[in-house]
């Protein structure tokens, strides 16, 4: 049981104080979540109220038609294509680097060395790599294809999937493999039948993060597409006019991109934190 | 957890497979290495290929020309411009970003019925894309239709109309406030993690000796958080240092260049002057710099662990 300091100072204290501490939290709470809610909010207004002043704080009533409009002018899309992407950039990232993480835990391939430098990689500033990139893929003709999307986000994701992978491979216990080997199950089985289904929830997690990671981008999206592969962040910064903003594009287009991630973070709350710690804080 | 294999063949499988892990341990390795260096080891080496010559809008010279990109980075002043811009931004953003996600942990380190809840709520927005993030915030300081400039003006008690994004003096708390609001929810999330893994029969030994809630504070859980502390800082130090998104969506590093970080800087010259030697120059000077930091960083991490 926790120590309470304000045990030893009567009984009424300690209500007052953990009041105060709901109030707190829930003033947090309140502070942290209003923005979303006010993005939220304008892609269910109608154009009076979303251009009204004073600002309108919720809509008369919940109603579709920004949504309607993002798929009749196609806008809708980018939603497509950012989740074809990244769903195809973390399953092949996802695949080549728990092969590549069971290699460097297991027989400690190129040591230490070979793993910083993997995890290194995914350090550098995209900006300090993506236009040495940008001419490669104007030289190969991959701009603005979805394989050439996909293998940027795969190979940015690898050094992520790689580290994390290595974490997770070296909780498995030795013992377990070393049995499989034993009765005879090649390294091939071992992976398969032993390794795979210990490390399944960390698998799951560390591919929701890629997959996160993909969707959220920016900087390579809006340098490597130009109108076939955009992908929804780009799309989002296309409404920004220098005349008017289309606002209710903009929240349309956010929400319908933020929700599924939104959705995904919550089925994975116990993995957040060894997720976005790369690792580091076993939480 | 039952693990089901099948038990076939000799036993002496097990020295045969060790024979062939020789050769498996690089069959794997080989494909994740060969995209990341393809991605990550190919632009290096172009970047100083091209940094040595001349290339830019109106030349095609691919002759050998030295140094004089790099000559031209010392005397390009709105390079260290937005080095400073991108420094400055850090600079406030990092321990604000640290010290309020400490604050908030310490909030909910000891029992508050329905925890749980308030951290799922609190953590969301570092999952928000950041440059969706600068667009919201983009439509909140709105001076006509924000929200923001609504709330200030009900404890100013008359309209305001600050134009957040545009004004000179309000550019960089716009900036600041998003970059805050997404990201202390990451330092929150961290430590809140490193406070609850502290032994707590440490604290209540020392509370039974008669230790403040100070002393414990600054002699057992400080101390025990550090490294967390160190990781979580330096993963957002190497964030900011890279920041894009938020300044994009939010000022294009306007007004002027006022709020041109490297990362925009650099976008700059690269796709907007399409100044290929120039910009070779710049990411080859930003990737020596991070790479040196980053090393030395991860290895003392190693260390650590």
């Amino acid at each position: 049981m926790k120590a309470d300091p304000a045990k030893w100072r009567g009984p009424r204290r300690r209500t007052w104080l953990l009041m105060a501490r709901y109030a707190a939290a829930i003033a947090l709470t309140i502070l942290f979540l209003f923005p979303v809610y006010w993005l939220f909010m304008i892609a269910f207004k109608t154009p009076d109220e979303i251009f009204h002043s004073p600002p309108v704080w919720y809509p008369a009533q919940i109603q579709f038609a920004n949504f309607a409009v993002l798929f009749k002018d196609r806008d809708a899309v980018t939603v497509g294509n950012s989740l074809f992407i990244a769903a195809c950039s973390t399953l092949i990232s996802m695949f080549l680097g728990t092969l590549c993480a069971y290699s460097l835990a297991r027989f400690k391939t190129g040591g230490e060395n070979l793993a910083v430098w993997i995890i290194s990689q995914r350090m550098i500033p995209p900006i300090a790599v993506v236009f040495p990139l940008f001419l490669l893929y104007v030289w190969f003709g991959w701009v603005d294809t979805y394989f050439g999307m996909i293998l940027l986000y795969t190979a940015f994701n690898l050094p992520y999937v790689i580290w994390m992978m290595r974490g997770y491979i070296e909780d498995v216990p030795i013992d377990l493999e070393q049995s499989a080997l034993v009765d005879g199950c090649t390294r091939w089985q071992v992976l398969l039948r032993v390794v795979f289904p210990m490390v399944r929830t960390g698998l799951f997690a560390t591919a929701v993060f890629s997959f996160v990671f993909a969707w959220n981008d920016f900087i390579f999206a809006l340098v490597m597409t130009r109108s076939a592969v955009t992908t929804y962040p780009v799309q989002v910064t296309h409404y920004f006019g220098a005349q008017s903003n289309f606002w209710a594009k903009i929240a349309a287009m956010s929400m319908l991109g933020t929700l599924p991630v939104l959705l995904a973070v919550a089925a994975l709350q116990k993995y957040l934190v060894r997720g976005i710690s790369l690792g580091a804080v076993k939480g | 957890m039952t693990v089901g294999v099948t038990a076939s063949g000799p036993s002496l499988g097990f020295r045969l497979s060790e024979f062939s892990d020789r050769r498996f341990k690089y069959l794997v390795i080989a494909p994740a290495i060969l995209i990341i260096l393809l991605i990550g080891l190919f632009p290096l080496i172009y970047t100083l290929l091209v940094s040595v010559q001349n290339i830019s809008m109106t030349e095609e010279d691919t002759s050998f020309h030295g140094a004089i990109q790099y000559l031209a980075l010392l005397r390009d002043s709105r390079l260290w411009l937005a080095l400073l811009h991108t420094l400055i931004i850090a600079a406030v953003a990092l321990p604000a970003e640290l010290i309020l996600g400490m604050l908030m942990a310490l909030l909910f380190l000891e029992r508050l019925p329905g925890r749980q809840i308030f951290v799922a709520l609190l953590v969301l927005p570092i999952m928000i894309a950041p440059v969706v993030a600068g667009a919201t915030w983009r439509l909140l300081f709105d001076n006509r239709y924000g929200p923001i400039n609504e709330i200030i003006g009900w404890f100013a008690g008359e309209p305001v109309t600050i134009l957040w994004t545009i004004n000179t003096h309000f550019v960089y708390p716009a900036i600041l406030i998003a970059e805050i609001w997404q990201w202390t929810p990451f330092m929150f999330l961290l430590q809140l993690a490193a406070f609850m893994n502290i032994d707590q029969s440490l604290t209540e030994s020392a509370q039974i000796d008669g230790a403040s809630y100070w002393m414990i504070f600054r002699r057992i859980m400080l101390p025990a958080i550090w490294p967390v502390v160190a990781i979580a800082v330096l993963i957002r130090g190497l964030d900011l240092f890279r920041l894009f998104d938020v300044v994009w969506a939010l000022t294009e590093g306007g007004p002027g260049t006022m709020t041109e970080t490297i990362s925009i800087y650099t976008y700059d010259q690269g796709f907007r002057q399409f100044d290929t030697s120039y910009t070779g120059a710049i990411a080859f000077l930003v990737i020596v710099l991070l790479s040196l930091v980053v090393v030395a960083a991860l290895r003392r991490m190693e260390i650590d662990r």
